[in-house]
């Protein structure tokens, strides 16, 4: 058996030891000593949230069905344990040999949300690996990134070696191929990043130099090396359905939150809502092939022996073949007691219909997201979801016995006014009346209406990437007003508002739009006690003022601020395939409230069909 | 019509290692998974988010070691104990084994109530065991230990010397036969504490490991213990 990183007394007072030892089922298990290359993978974040992540479990499949190749994770301790590491010197280590971090030659770390950003100098510190890139060693592993924050590594970049632009599938290989190669030749940690850099989706930050204009804005992307592109392309993959899988993906002895087989069906979403930087960076759509589902599907439960699967995209009710997976999924399923879980679906007549079979209307919620409250804001935000939909979606589930309606909105978006805020309630009204239509003796009790809004960041390549961000007051401001329309309703009674924490939504925007000068106020809000800012009994909004004024940022800057379509941003050194002529025009568009037809009704030329694949070749008739 | 028939199964186990330091509710669901790896046949209650049937005998504490831990199913059709045994054991991970598969007399009771006493060994890891032979022969030959039990509540005394079936003790460890289940529960710790405050000894460090659960086949006085898997009987 192997020799566990922390001893027995450790383990038995921190919490959840299971986070630590490893273990699960379908874990790999090699010989460190037999490949040539170790590669650690890692979440910033804690264990449950980490092993929930499906790109992870892709990657660690596909790494390790390659013979020269053991990859390994590691996620962030808790706060418990990071207490002990520090106190007792403990370094960080990887779950599956349980060996050092340090001793691996490749770290790579994926960044899926901004405010996660302290937990990767969390773990390079507690790993004994220099948080700059450019202190580290001949014998430190190469820190790689990867992940949706990528697509503006920015404010990140000095603290990675590299970055993956793109889907981790396609290129890891060659990347790994060169790796060796480089070790064979006798090749320096520079020579590596070199050859690296003529990989067209990786990203050496390091090779390049940005200069700034006297305004703040940047002024130059400069490549200070001859291998380095000036762009760096997204890379993605072509052919979903032979693209690798895990079918026997990791399952954990302790509840994670996504406790399930998870079933991706396709990747990308046709929809172009215009707030969202899923459905830009991941364009064009691509879809998997049915029957390669199915037998995924198949394999991965009887691998894994879970009770639950659950279909994964960013807009499900767009797969084709939708109806005939779902059903397959009951017919072959339900026998055998696995619950189907079917997020994001659109409400109709056919999704009413599956949910009814597949879980207890009673107690099972209505879910809508229109984003705006107003038809006028649905159309700045390209949302094409009317009022009519959600209340012929509503009446038909109410008919069907539901009775709970969730909905999901914005606030602070574009062109956004006090109308617009209220309208969130005048269409919560809207849908208390539908439902008290329905005679009393055929209705379900009181009508549970919950509306929930959350505060837009603008993110980097969406039309909206121009656009100010409201300060912490304006939102609150929003939040009041929402709240106040409400208490004017006559149905107020069947209706409940959430909303989000301001504090954090300011930071996140601060992150997502920020540039290289910003690696200071991480490392300062780090040093000041942050990490796990995403977990609000940890998040220390105090500390990251100081930082924020200590390393002098101006916060109008980079969140008020409303820029120019000419101004360079730090994230333009990368190439998504969707142009910034279409997201201008988009932004235009946005401003006039026209609405831009999804890709199944009309190529509208997003720059996406540059990959040669996907749904930009599909419907050409 | 055909009779509802219900097979009783009684599955043995040994958590081992590093498992000891998952829970018994992870260890549960652990199983539930382990038993669709495998493919074996269990009944599942009625309703709208049906559960295998399936009950624990005893929870283990985190921490411990196990080579006798039970669990009861339902099925109503099984295969061989020993094929049975190579499924499971496909689906188990290091530390985690299946070692025997019995059906129960029809009219069995569950194992979580047929529990009566369990044996467990202290593994002394430090560098001697303080608590030598004289000690437990000494221990042995009071008529009474009584001890505070201390609950969230109140504090109680109660005598624990009537539960304490065996006791013995060689150089790295010490052996132990109580009571255990609903009525009176022992704990191993709670006898290695009165014995070290008896006499004066440093609590040994050591790894507590459950060896076996009993049945009671005989009466309150007279007690007759026998394994909760020689309950049952092998299929062929
Ligand atoms: S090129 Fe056309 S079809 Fe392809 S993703 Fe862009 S808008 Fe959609």
């Amino acid at each position: 058996m192997r020799k566990l990183a922390l001893d027995d007394d450790i383990l038995l007072t921190i919490e959840k030891p299971a986070r630590y030892i490893g273990n699960e089922y379908n874990m790999v298990k090699k010989d460190p000593k037999e490949v040539d290359i170790r590669f650690c993978m890692a979440f910033p974040d804690v264990y449950e949230i980490g092993m929930s992540h499906l790109g992870i479990q892709i990657l660690y499949n596909m790494f390790n069905e390659w013979d020269d190749v053991y990859c390994e994770r590691v996620y962030s301790p808790w706060t418990d344990l990071d207490a002990v590491m520090r106190e007792k010197n403990i370094r960080l280590f990887s779950l599956e040999t349980q060996d050092p971090i340090k001793d691996f030659d490749f770290l790579g770390i994926t960044l899926q949300y901004e405010m996660c950003y302290t937990n990767v100098l969390q773990m390079l510190d507690l790993s004994g690996i220099p948080m700059f890139a450019k202190d580290r060693s001949e014998d430190d592993p190469i820190v790689i990134g990867g992940g949706p924050c990528t697509y503006n590594p920015e404010p990140v970049a000095d603290f990675f070696d590299m970055f993956y632009i793109g889907e981790g599938e396609t290129q890891y290989r060659r990347l790994l191929d060169l790796y060796k190669e480089n070790k064979k030749n006798g090749g320096s940690r520079k020579d590596f990043l070199k050859l690296a850099a003529s990989i067209p989706c990786i990203y050496v930050p390091s090779f390049y130099d940005i200069e700034y204009n006297a305004d703040g804005t940047v002024q130059s992307i400069t490549p200070n090396e001859e291998c380095a592109p000036a762009k760096i392309k997204k890379d993605i993959v072509l052919d979903m359905s032979s693209s690798p899988y895990p079918k026997k993906p990791l399952v954990p002895f302790i509840k994670i939150t996504q406790d399930r087989v998870v079933l991706e069906i396709q990747r990308g979403c046709i929809r172009g809502c215009r707030f969202c930087q899923a459905g830009s960076v991941y364009r064009p759509v691509r879809e998997k092939n049915i029957e390669t589902l199915k037998e995924t599907a198949r394999e991965m439960l009887k691998n894994t022996g879970y009770e639950e699967i659950s279909l994964s995209s960013l807009s499900s009710s767009d797969y084709s073949n939708l109806p005939e997976l779902v059903n397959f999924l009951i017919d072959e399923f339900k026998e055998k007691h696995v619950n189907i879980s079917l997020p994001s679906l659109r409400i109709d007549a056919f999704s009413l219909d599956v949910m009814s079979k597949v879980q207890d209307i009673k107690k099972s919620s209505l879910t809508f997201a229109p984003e705006a409250g107003s038809q006028r804001m649905r159309d700045v935000i390209n949302k094409g979801l009317t009022v009519e939909n959600i209340l012929t979606g509503s009446m038909m589930a109410f008919n069907a016995g539901w009775n709970k309606v969730k909905l999901y909105f914005m606030l602070g978006l574009p062109f956004e006014t006090k109308e617009d805020n209220e309208a969130i309630m005048d269409l919560c009204e809207l849908i208390a009346e539908e439902y008290y239509t329905i005679p009393k003796q055929e209705r379900n009790g009181k009508v549970n209406i919950t509306a929930s809004t959350s505060f837009f960041i603008p993110k980097p390549f969406t039309p909206f990437q121009w656009a100010p961000m409201c300060t912490k007051d304006q939102f609150i401001e929003k939040a009041t007003i929402v709240k106040n329309k409400m208490n004017t309703l006559l149905n107020k009674k069947s209706i409940k508002y959430n909303w989000h924490e301001a504090d954090l939504s300011e930071l996140e925007g601060l992150l997502a739009r920020g540039d290289r000068r910003l690696s200071s106020t991480i490392l300062a809000a780090y040093n000041n006690g942050c990490i796990y800012d995403s977990w609000s009994e940890c998040f220390k909004y105090d500390m990251w003022q100081k930082a924020i004024e200590d390393t002098n940022v101006d916060m109008d800057f980079y969140i008020t601020r409303e820029r120019d379509t000419d101004e360079l941003f730090p994230w333009d050194v990368i190439d998504i395939g969707v142009t910034k002529s279409f997201l201008i025009r988009e932004w235009n568009n946005a401003k006039e409230g026209k609405v831009t037809p999804n890709c199944k009704l009309q190529c509208s030329g997003c720059g996406a069909a540059s990959f040669g694949g996907g749904i930009c070749f599909e419907n050409k008739n | 019509m055909e009779e509802e028939f219900v097979l009783k199964i009684r599955i043995k186990f040994k958590k081992q290692g590093q498992m000891r330091f998952i829970g018994h509710l992870d260890i549960m669901r652990f199983f539930q998974k382990a038993i669709r790896r495998a493919g074996i046949n269990i009944n599942y209650s009625e309703g709208f988010s049906p559960h295998q049937k399936m009950s624990f005998a005893s929870p283990l504490g985190v921490g411990l070691i196990s080579s006798g831990e039970y669990f009861d199913i339902e099925s109503d059709t099984a295969v061989s104990s020993e094929e049975s045994l190579r499924l499971l054991n496909g689906a188990m991970v290091e530390g985690m084994e299946v070692i025997s598969f019995k059906k129960l007399p029809d009219d069995a009771k569950n194992c979580m109530a047929s529990i009566a006493a369990a044996d467990y060994i202290l593994h002394i890891t430090g560098d001697s065991n303080p608590i030598t032979k004289e000690i437990t022969d000494t221990f042995l030959s009071r008529d009474n230990v009584v001890i505070t039990k201390k609950t969230k509540k109140s504090e109680k005394e109660i005598d624990i010397r009537p539960f304490i079936y065996e006791l013995s003790s060689n150089e790295n460890s010490v052996f132990m036969k109580v009571a255990s289940g609903s009525v009176n529960n022992i704990k191993p710790e709670i006898v290695i504490d009165a014995i070290c405050s008896l006499y004066n000894l440093e609590a040994p460090k050591g790894i507590y490991e459950r060896v076996e659960m009993y049945a009671n086949i005989g009466t309150e006085d007279n007690i007759n213990l026998v394994s909760l898997e020689s309950l049952g009987e092998n299929i062929e």
